[in-house]
């Protein structure tokens, strides 16, 4: 299946604003993290696990156990700090 | 019952002319609260020359109306208008502005500190500042965690 991720902030200075991949039925947010990780470089140091990054699913704040769909929009971030 | 309106929006905004659009022709109203924030010129112990304010156009919106519905679940509140700025900023210029009319201050008051404390933890802008040293992404703050958790909101942000 298909789905566009989206990263703001420090990370779409370090990863660009947007990108659609391929991947497997039943992904979660958590696995897709993985595997951007696994591309190395900049992917896995800006999204490496230890690091303050948060996520959303369709424009909703969601955490790794979200199950990814066709067509999802993805999108990883700093934590936020408006206001 | 009058609207929720967020608008998030690069045009500065005026709090008197807002809060009289809040309050027309709504004669239920006896009180109304609001907050501004506005733009420091010194953070984390250096000077701010300037401030750029991101967004995630869509979630932002949908956040901070899902804010205001919690909000009218929670407190006998009537209107409710957010302005939420993003773009070049300068020290001093205004930011953010939450205003909340009701029947008596209690509600309107609980009501926007809670709107406040939210989307300073939930809903998807980050601020960059402009400093003698060059540019750099402001940190989220754990004290705006705790802020949320009083409520009964145990939705971290900053770690």
């Amino acid at each position: 299946m298909r789905i566009q991720i989206r990263y703001f902030a420090s990370l779409r200075e370090a990863l660009g604003a947007q990108e659609t991949i391929g991947v497997d039925a039943g992904t979660t947010l958590g696995a897709l993290r993985d595997q951007l990780i696994a591309r190395g470089g900049e992917h896995a140091r800006c999204l490496a696990r230890g690091r303050a990054v948060r996520s959303a699913l369709d424009q909703v704040m969601a955490d790794d156990t979200a199950p990814l769909h066709d067509g999802a929009e993805v999108a990883f971030f700093p934590p936020v700090t408006g206001g | 019952m009058p609207p929720s309106t967020v608008t998030i929006q690069q045009a500065d905004f005026d709090l008197s002319a807002e809060v009289a659009a809040l309050r027309d022709g709504d004669a239920q109203v006896g009180a109304v609260a609001s907050f501004i924030g506005t733009v420091r010129d010194r953070s984390d112990g250096s000077s701010v020359w300037a401030m750029e304010l991101e967004h995630y156009p869509g979630m932002t919106e949908r956040a901070i109306e899902a804010m205001v519905d919690e909000a009218r679940r929670r407190f006998h509140i009537r209107g409710v208008r957010v302005i939420h700025r993003v773009g070049a900023l300068m020290p001093r210029d205004q930011i953010v502005l939450v205003v909340v009319t009701s029947a008596h201050r209690h509600d309107a008051f609980q009501a926007c500190e809670f709107l406040m404390d939210y989307l300073k933890t939930q809903a998807p802008f980050w601020k960059k500042e402009t400093t003698p040293d060059g540019a750099r992404w402001v940190d989220a703050r754990q004290a705006d965690d705790a802020a949320l958790a009083r409520w009964g909101l145990k939705l971290d942000n900053a770690v």
